[in-house]
Order: structure tokens, then sequence, then C-alpha cells
């Protein structure tokens, strides 16, 4: 067994990775350097829709660390998302000066609207770009922990710990809606003007932050599959599949969980982070727990434990939703609960198990 | 200790901070021959006392046959034994400077006390070489785990443990695919590899057959010697041709001790076993 290279017996991951490196060369030319009259041209919306699509890949890979190979099922991984991507629209917002409507040099416009008369104090060092990346790491990672360290000590498992999730990022939808908060209530944070300087506006600003993403999601790939691939992750499907005999071999469930839960969600949070910009907007509609039920279903859909195929099934369920709510709007739910219940039932192994049975009979 | 005092123990530059300091436990002391003390341990479940003033003690290098009627409390006492339990009353020992009552599972079992369950649980989806990898004594903190690699040494003692329970041949094969016999020795192999210095095997014969019961006798009275075997079993056939020294255990605690013709030939085993 070589466990030196992380790319060892993993086709699927090869394909995944140079999807992403011609990706990263023919989106940008097709948006800069072909002329718009092309039909080879790719408009900036495409592009912006793509990269949302990986940002999305990037949060199922996180979730699939955890569901797929430690067996947390999870229900409230957007809750993750969204503060990273909170953490990022509190920069943008910081960046908007007095550009806003109500020209306000120190407060946002929702702050102003509100009658407040200073900044809070959890907003201060949000204008600083380095900080605004730490705390999008930091707050998800902080809460994942403590979340997780009363969870997983008390030794909640199975249904049990998805329904905790779930109200957790339920608690933090309906504390975001309210005003006082001061993350801008059932609003948001929206309007945003630019990025370290450069105008959010701009087609160049959109295929870097689609830069971004990629690499992101490649990289987040590569750490994910290092870890699968370790004695840890072994561990971590030890701990799926028998937990209580890893406890009597002397490992200590709770403190791999604890790592392995409290790294996804400080993947989650990156994955929102570079979300926000480009979409343009962050409210508390994102810790929904439908989005974290969808999330699920993404990975169900692209295939449990592959890591690779978490991602696809991201970007193929959200295909099919940018197509569907075009065309059928009041479908969709119904075609995505269809399409839970049929996976679960005739494709366990999701879309890399279907291939990998093609495969198998040719 | 006044503020300042615990201050200026704080700040002393000749010493580190006491909680830098890794927690290395006591170490195993075996001086007294004896690895392990159960005295007068009870536990009740709901008002049911399944261990009733239990008095045991396991000689260093013994092979232990445990044998009860249902319902005797053998599972409870090993339960206890490795941390899944806790006793309403009593205490329970390994060697002479370890208390098992005050550490985890996790712990006990780093310890040096491994346990083979009745139902033999094996990690189905990791092959039969990573089962005996992960079970391998060694750093298993989560840091280590993660940049843990394979030595020479390491796969050596692996696939000498792979024969030892004989499925060298099927090292790379998932532990799904092995049989409920070969189930039971990846298990016995994957305590081994955690090198303990007392075994617990709970019903390792149940289910076998009679060629495969051979072999795990074989095995389990070799590994007698260099640590303390303590074996559950029903099947009397199979306590007879390993017992050295058998113990009666009956509503939760010991009715006889001896060897398994002393035990056979006494009065009270009869009648509990019997109904004479």
């Amino acid at each position: 067994m070589n466990r030196t290279s992380v790319f060892a017996d993993d086709t699927g991951g090869k394909i995944f990775l140079m999807v992403l490196a011609v990706l990263c060369v023919v989106v940008p030319c097709a948006n800069l350097l072909v002329p718009e009259s092309s039909a080879l041209h790719m408009s900036t919306y495409t592009v912006t829709l793509l990269g949302k699509y990986l940002c999305y890949a990037l949060l199922a890979i996180a979730a699939d660390l955890v569901w797929g190979y430690l067996g947390i099922l999870s229900l409230g991984h957007g809750a993750f998302f969204a503060l990273g991507g909170y953490g990022m629209g509190m920069y943008l917002m910081r960046q908007i000066g007095d550009r806003g409507v109500y020209g306000n040099p120190d407060l946002p416009d929702f702050m102003v609207f509100l009658n407040w008369d200073a900044l809070p104090w959890f907003w201060y060092g949000f204008d600083q770009f380095w900080f605004a990346m730490l705390m999008v790491a930091l707050v998800p990672g902080v809460l994942a922990f403590v979340f997780g360290w009363l969870a997983f000590r008390s030794r909640v498992t199975g249904v049990y710990l998805s329904i905790m999730t779930q109200a957790l990022t339920y608690a933090l939808m309906l504390a975001f809606f309210r005003n006082e908060m001061g993350f801008g209530g059932n609003n948001g944070l929206t309007d945003f003007k630019d990025l370290l300087g450069f105008s959010l506006q701009s087609d160049a600003t959109r295929v870097g932050l689609f830069l971004a993403s990629a690499i992101a999601l490649a990289l987040g790939y590569l750490v994910c599959r290092y870890i699968v691939r370790s004695r840890l992750g072994l561990l971590a499907v030890a701990v799926r599949d028998a937990e209580s005999r890893t406890r009597f071999i002397g490992y200590k469930v709770e403190h791999a969980k604890l790592w392995l839960f409290t790294f996804s969600a400080v993947l989650a949070g990156i994955a929102g982070a570079l979300y926000v910009p480009q979409v343009g907007i962050i409210n508390p509609n994102e810790f929904s727990p439908l989005h974290s039920i969808e999330l699920i279903v993404w990975v169900a859909v692209g295939g449990r434990a592959t890591l690779f195929g978490a991602a696809a099934g991201a970007v193929a369920v959200n295909y099919g939703k940018t197509v569907f709510t075009a065309a059928l709007p009041e479908v969709w739910l119904f075609a995505l609960g269809a399409l839970f219940v049929l996976v679960t039932l005739y494709l366990p192994k999701g879309i890399v198990g279907l291939a990998a049975m093609r495969r198998a009979r040719a | 200790m006044s503020f300042t005092e615990s201050l200026r123990h704080a700040v002393r530059r000749d010493q580190v901070f006491d909680f830098l300091i890794p927690d290395a436990g006591p170490r195993l002391d075996l001086s007294h021959q004896t690895i392990l003390y159960l005295e007068d341990l009870t536990v009740s479940f709901d008002g049911f006392k399944a261990i009733n003033n239990l008095n045991l003690y396991i000689e260093a290098g013994e092979l232990r046959c445990i044998i009860g009627p249902n319902g005797a409390g053998k599972s409870t006492m090993m339960d206890i034994i490795t941390g899944k339990t806790r006793p309403d009353s009593g205490s329970a020992w390994f060697g002479q400077s370890i208390n098992l009552l005050n550490m985890s599972e996790a712990d006990i079992a780093e310890a040096g006390i491994g346990r083979k369950f009745q139902k033999p649980t094996v990690f189905e989806m990791l092959t039969v070489f990573q089962n005996l990898e992960l079970a391998m004594a060694q750093d298993k903190r989560v840091l280590a785990l993660l940049r843990a690699s394979l030595s020479a040494e390491q796969r050596d003692w692996i696939d000498h443990t792979l024969e030892t329970i004989g499925l060298s041949e099927l090292a790379q094969e998932p532990a799904s695919k092995l049989s409920h016999g070969q189930k039971q020795w990846l298990e016995i192999g994957m305590l081994l590899m955690q090198q303990p210095k007392l075994l617990l095997v709970d019903e390792p014969v149940a289910g076998m057959t009679h060629q495969e019961m051979d072999r795990t006798a074989e095995l389990l009275t070799s590994l007698a010697g260099e640590r303390s075997v303590v074996v559950v079993e029903h099947d009397m056939d199979f306590v007879r041709s390993i017992a050295r020294t058998v113990t009666v255990l009956h509503q939760g605690a010991v009715l006889a001790e001896g060897s398994m013709e002393q035990v056979q030939n006494d009065a009270r085993v009869k009648q509990v076993y019997l109904g004479e």
C-alpha cells in the first residue's frame, strides 16, 4: 500500500482535477479574449454561475468528508457556509465607504437606517481584508469546535446529532433575521462595490473570483484526499462502521470526530466567503435548514465517500436547479425530492457508482 | 497557595508548565504476579444485581476460562474491566498500580487490556491488512495519525500477525468477504496488534466448525504465558481442551474455582448446571 501519492488509485480524482485545470484556462479565455460577437464567447453571467457551482462543490466536499467518511450526517453544514459568507459580506460592506445610499463613511446603510450612531464592536476590524479572511475560517471553526466538543463528548450520534445540527442552523437563521443582531436583518448584506480595490462589476474581477474558487476547490480536494488516505482516514471509516470497536482498540473517537468536523466547517466557511462576492448578497436565508438538506442531496446524488463525486453531484444538481427553476419553477422542489428518493433506492453510490457499474459491465 | 505564590510558580523559568508535561500514566506493575484484581464488585440494573460481590484474581501469564449459565454476569464483568460499565461499589485494579474504575475505554485499551467481543466486529469496509494496521499499538492521537506512514518494522509485524492468524492470503481483501470463523481470527489478530498484557476473549468459538475450533484452541494456548488470557465460553468441549483453571460464575458471584475436574465434581456446580 503506497501512501506517498495522494493520487494512487484515484482515477476519478485525476479526471476531476484535470477538468478543473481545463476550466481555469478555457473560461477566462472565452470570456476575456474571445470577442462578444463570436459564438465561442462566454458571458460574464455564465462565468459567475460556474464560479457559484464551484463554491457549492467545495461545500459538498466538506460535507462528504464528515458524512461519507466519518458517518456524521450534518444537516447544518449550510450554517458554516453562511457564516463564512457573512464574514466576507462584512468586509465588502466596509469597503462601500461613503458610496452607500446614505453616504455615511463609517456606517453601512442598514445601520444608518436603524438610527445607530456607532459601529458595533463585532464589526471592528472587518475593514481589513486579512482580518475578515481570518474570521471567515475562525468563526465557523470555533462554532463547530464548541458544538462538536459538547455533542461528541456526550456521545450524541446518528439521527439525534442530525437533528441538533438542524436546530443549530435554524437557530442561527432566526437570530440573523433580527435587526438587533447587527447583520442587516432579513435583507442581509448586499450592494457590494469592490473587493481589494477591484470593482465587483468588472469582467476581470468576476473571472478572478472564478479562478479563486477553482483553486480553492482543487486545494480543498487535495487536502481532503490527503486526510482520507492517511491513517486518520482509515480511522474515520472504522468509526463510521463500528464506533465502539474503535474505542476498545484505544482510539479517542471524540477527538478524531471533533477535528475532522471542525476542519470541514472551516472548509465550508471558505466556500461561503468565495460565494458571496459572486452572487452579490448574503442574507439569513442561507441558514435555512432547506439549504443544508439540499447539500446532503448533492452529496448523495454524486456519490458518498468519493469526494470528487460530491463535487460532481453539487454541480449536476445545481445545473438542474438553474435549468428547472427557469423553465418550471414550481416543479423544482418535487423534482429534487424525487431525485433523492430515486438515488437512494436505485443508486446508493450515486453518479460515481453508476459510472463504476458501467465499467464493470463493459 | 496565595495569589502571588501561584503567580511566581506560573512564571518559573527553570521548569515547563505542568500541562505541557505529557501524561504518562502509571506503568503496569506485576511485582505480585497478579495482573487483575476484582474485589467486592457489585452492579445492579434496575434493582437486578448483575454482579453481586464478585471477587476474582487473574495471575500474570495465566489462561483462565470462565463459565456460567446465562445471566451469570460474565459479559457484565468484561464490561466493567474494559470501562463500558461502571460498578456501584467495589474495586478493579490492573496490576498493582492502575485503577480501572476512573479510566475511559480508550485509556484502558492503551494501558494493555484487549477485548474480543462475542459477535465479531471487524471493520468491514477496510482490508484485512488495514484492520490490523489500525489495531496496531501506536501513537493514537489525531495529528500523529494524519502523518503516520507504515514503517518496515510495522509492515513485518503485521505480516507476522497475518501468518499467526492464517490470513496472509487474504491480506488485501475487504474484511466483509471473510467467513465467520476468519472474522473471529482477524479479531484475535487485531487484539495481538494491540500488544495487550491481558486479553479478554468472549465466546471465541461460537458458530465455528470443529476444525476451526481446534485451530482457535491452539492459537489461544500459544498466546498465554507471555500475556494473560481470560476466555468466556459456553462450549464445554472447548473449555476442556484449553482450560487449566476454570472459574464458575453464578448469579454475579464466583461459585467455584479450580481445575476442570474439580469444578465438574463440585456439588453446587452440578446443581446450578443440571438442576440436581
